[in-house]
């Protein structure tokens, strides 16, 4: 009865309390989210960006060719002509409405391939989320915002407070 | 009570007072609500001083005081301070994973994202034990009378996060197969853009939603949203506003 009791029972759950103990080691692998932002990875496609050339004109040239890459068709450009007096883009025409969908974009990164001046790129604020549908319309003015920080950098969170991890894999 | 009896024996006569007591009582039942909702409507809108819904900025960054919009109540006000803390950080989940944005709503419970920090690991089953709906796939036609039925279960208080690209619009799949947004079913509180969001954004969508309750301030009876009976679902409009 002893025998069993030691076989059956105890022996079981000091091999149990054993895997318990030796997890105790490793590293932690949660990510403190609101605080930490973890490693994106080099290539992640978040929030658009339209930008501009180092003499402050801006890249698009209101060509269309996102808006005909784009799977989910949430790319709006409206194109007009440039004139002397009123210059935005160095080529003939400028967008003069770029309107994105965004609730309805799936970040498929095309539309980046697709501009022939690198005009609209994909960086890595995901915080994206909102209360209402309309403001998920991300007209020009939002669109040529300044991405916070340098384009390869990780983007660094509203509640960020500690600089990110390293990624642990 | 004393009345004319048509059988004229004393029986009847009391009993007829009997009926009236609580003929009277079930009454004053009734009109309870009414009286409650008159009280209160009269302290907010005559005794107690009206809480400033919108402070406009102007030029020169001085704050100047808005429209007064809606009155204030002072029980109600520290009650729902009290109610949306408490609900804010113990926001449990349906589960309801519809498609392909479910993998994710499951990694953001795992370990490594570990939803469990804002009190929401607990998904539920059963929508009566649910406080938010997160809709994380695409809604086809066919599931939108489910999703309604689902959401109609749910007790009050109830939000709905609808969780990617699909849910919130249709996605790529601008067809005839799949509804073109969630809100067409159901009032949603926040929307995630993503296909699929990643964990950190589904619990950025959280953190949003537990602003959106910390910050609500209940001026009625309704907008506390004690019992679904008294209060009736929340339409569009009081979501969006």
């Amino acid at each position: 009865m002893s025998v069993n009791l030691v076989k059956g029972v105890v022996k079981p759950i000091l091999a149990g309390f054993g895997i318990t103990a030796r997890r105790l080691k490793h590293k932690k692998v949660t990510v403190m989210y609101p605080e930490q932002i973890r490693e994106q990875y080099p290539r992640t496609r978040w929030r658009h960006f339209l930008t501009r050339y180092d003499s402050g004109l801006e890249r698009c040239i209101g060509c269309s060719l996102c808006a005909g890459a784009c799977p989910a068709r949430c790319i709006y450009v409206e194109a007009k002509e440039n004139t002397d007096t009123e210059r935005y883009s160095p080529g003939e025409r400028y967008a003069v409405r770029y309107e994105i969908n965004m609730i309805r974009c799936i970040f498929c990164g095309y539309c980046q391939e697709a501009c022939p001046t690198g005009a609209i790129v994909l960086r890595k604020n995901f915080e994206l989320a909102d209360y209402k549908r309309e403001d998920f319309i991300y007209t020009k003015e939002r669109l040529l915002e300044e991405y916070p920080g340098q384009s390869d950098e990780p983007f660094k969170g509203h509640y960020a407070t500690e600089p990110a991890p390293v990624f642990q894999g | 009570m004393e009345q004319e009896c048509p059988l004229g024996s004393e029986w009847a006569t009391e009993g007829i007072r009997i009926f009236e007591k609580r003929l009277c009582r079930d009454r004053i039942r009734q009109s309870y609500l009414e009286i409650i909702r008159f009280e209160f409507g009269r302290i907010r809108e005559e005794i107690m001083p009206k809480r400033v819904e919108t402070v406009v900025l102007h030029d020169s960054s001085t704050p100047v005081l808005g429209d007064v919009q809606k009155g204030g109540s002072v029980v109600l006000t520290t009650v729902d301070t009290l109610l949306s803390q408490a609900r804010a950080n113990a926001l449990w989940p349906l589960t309801f994973g519809l498609a392909c944005c479910a993998i994710e709503m499951m990694a953001t419970v795992a370990s490594r994202f570990d939803l469990a920090r804002f009190g929401s690991e607990a998904f539920r089953a059963t929508p009566r034990q649910a406080d938010v709906m997160i809709i994380a796939g695409r809604l086809s036609k066919k599931m939108a009378p489910v999703l309604r039925q689902i959401y109609d279960q749910m007790p009050e208080p109830k939000w709905v996060i609808s969780m990617g690209a699909c849910a919130s619009s249709g996605g790529v799949y601008n067809n005839y197969a799949i509804v073109q947004g969630a809100d067409q079913v159901v009032p949603v509180d926040v929307y995630v853009p993503g296909c699929p969001p990643s964990p950190d954004a589904l619990i950025y969508a959280v953190l949003k939603l537990q602003e959106k309750i910390k910050k609500n301030k209940a001026g009625t009876w309704k907008e506390l949203r004690l019992v679904e009976g008294l209060t009736g679902p929340r339409t569009q409009e009081e979501v969006k506003a």
